[in-house]
């Protein structure tokens, strides 16, 4: 359960940036967590829900932004599809991921009268 | 002036950050990096199911490797320092991280090891994660290579069901070979099954009670050793990656 772990570390980075910007009561954290990524949407909201209680996420709501796994030739650039062997099929060249593996706080809406 | 949700609310602000959340851990494993490179140590992160036998290729590769190489090695371990006990008496430089209930290593746990590891004087510096196919694959530690074990007690689907784990690897080792025979394993599924999920598949067999294969694999990790020219002077390297440190290192 290495989510309880990740939501350890967001609320760690919320709570910097509450000191820098002045900030107050949370209200919104935006996330953006790849399929791939080996995060469990449900599982972090349920450990945000229960650690989130007497931090400056308290009430706070998280709204995240699933991405699929996309994989594609670092040479030509062609999409794989889904389950495919991860190999061009036209070069032969080992695919890349272009997107799927984010674990990335993008936005935080807070009371911050000084900003 | 909240412009995103369209509440209104004059004191609700939006702060942009875009940054990953393991941030943190992320800039820890460059330090474990900055330690490794400095040193000239080729660091690999053994990662794998409970029971893979990542311990058991351990004690293989010293065997195979006595009077070549000089290997460390840390083990994550929730409860015991039983792996650490098994890799020092096959002659492997060890100690334990004890996480406790935490499922995987992160960087500030391994830096700490780091810290009190009794040698600085090592070409390979084995990793040895907590058993697990999944947490593990998140974190990054400082190493050069992720390698994982799967045994063929575990059956051919395994990537595919933990692709996490297996598109993280830059090396699997099937593990424990010898037992093929009285098993209905099909080497063919398990490598059509990783090149689904790890791109630029690569694979030894492996098996640490007769030793098959572990040649393949000293090959393996002698190809990626720094070359002896990138090699600083190993008195002077722990302090020559310019990094900023909060506390001493201790002089051994």
């Amino acid at each position: 359960m290495h989510e309880y772990s990740i939501v350890a570390s967001l609320i760690d980075r919320v709570q910097h940036e509450a000191a820098v910007h002045g900030g107050s009561r949370v209200h919104r954290l935006h996330l953006k967590i790849g399929e791939l990524s080996g995060v469990e949407v449900d599982l972090l909201k349920t450990a945000f829900d229960t650690f989130r209680e007497r931090t400056i996420c308290d009430g706070a709501e998280l709204a995240i932004d699933t991405v699929a796994p996309a994989w594609a030739c670092p040479a030509c650039n062609q999409c794989l599809a889904a389950g495919a062997v991860l190999r061009c099929s036209t070069c032969g060249r080992p695919a890349r991921m272009v997107q799927g593996d984010e674990i990335i706080l993008e936005r935080i809406e807070m009371e911050a009268p000084d900003v | 002036m909240c412009e995103t949700c369209g509440c209104g609310d004059p004191e609700i602000v939006p702060i942009e950050v875009q940054e990953r959340i393991l941030s943190d851990n992320d800039a820890q494993a460059g330090h474990n990096r900055s330690h490794f490179e400095g040193l000239g140590v080729l660091a690999i992160n053994l990662m794998g199911s409970p029971g893979a036998g990542k311990t058991a290729v351990l004690e293989a590769t010293a065997k195979a490797a006595a009077g070549r190489l000089k290997l460390g090695a840390v083990s994550g371990d929730l409860a015991t320092e039983r792996d650490a006990d098994r890799l020092n008496a096959a002659g492997i430089v060890s100690s334990t991280i004890t996480t406790g209930s935490a499922c995987h290593l992160d960087a500030r746990l391994v830096h700490h090891a780091l810290h009190h590891f009794p040698s600085n004087d090592r070409d390979i510096f084995f990793i040895e994660n907590v058993g697990n196919l999944v947490c593990p694959a998140i974190y990054d530690l400082g190493q050069a290579a992720n390698v994982v074990t799967l045994s063929v007690t575990e059956g051919e689907d395994k990537p595919l069901k933990y692709p996490v784990m297996f598109q993280k690897a830059d090396l699997v080792l099937l593990t424990k070979t010898d037992l093929i025979p009285h098993l209905d394993f099909d080497v063919g599924a398990v490598e059509d099954a990783l090149a689904r999920v790890m791109p630029g598949a690569r694979m030894l067999k492996v098996s640490a009670r007769t030793g098959d294969g572990i040649d393949a694999w000293l090959h393996w990790l002698q190809e990626r050793r720094p070359e002896p020219a990138e090699r600083p002077p190993k008195a002077h390297a722990h302090h020559g990656h310019g990094h900023q440190h909060g506390h001493s290192h201790e002089q051994r």
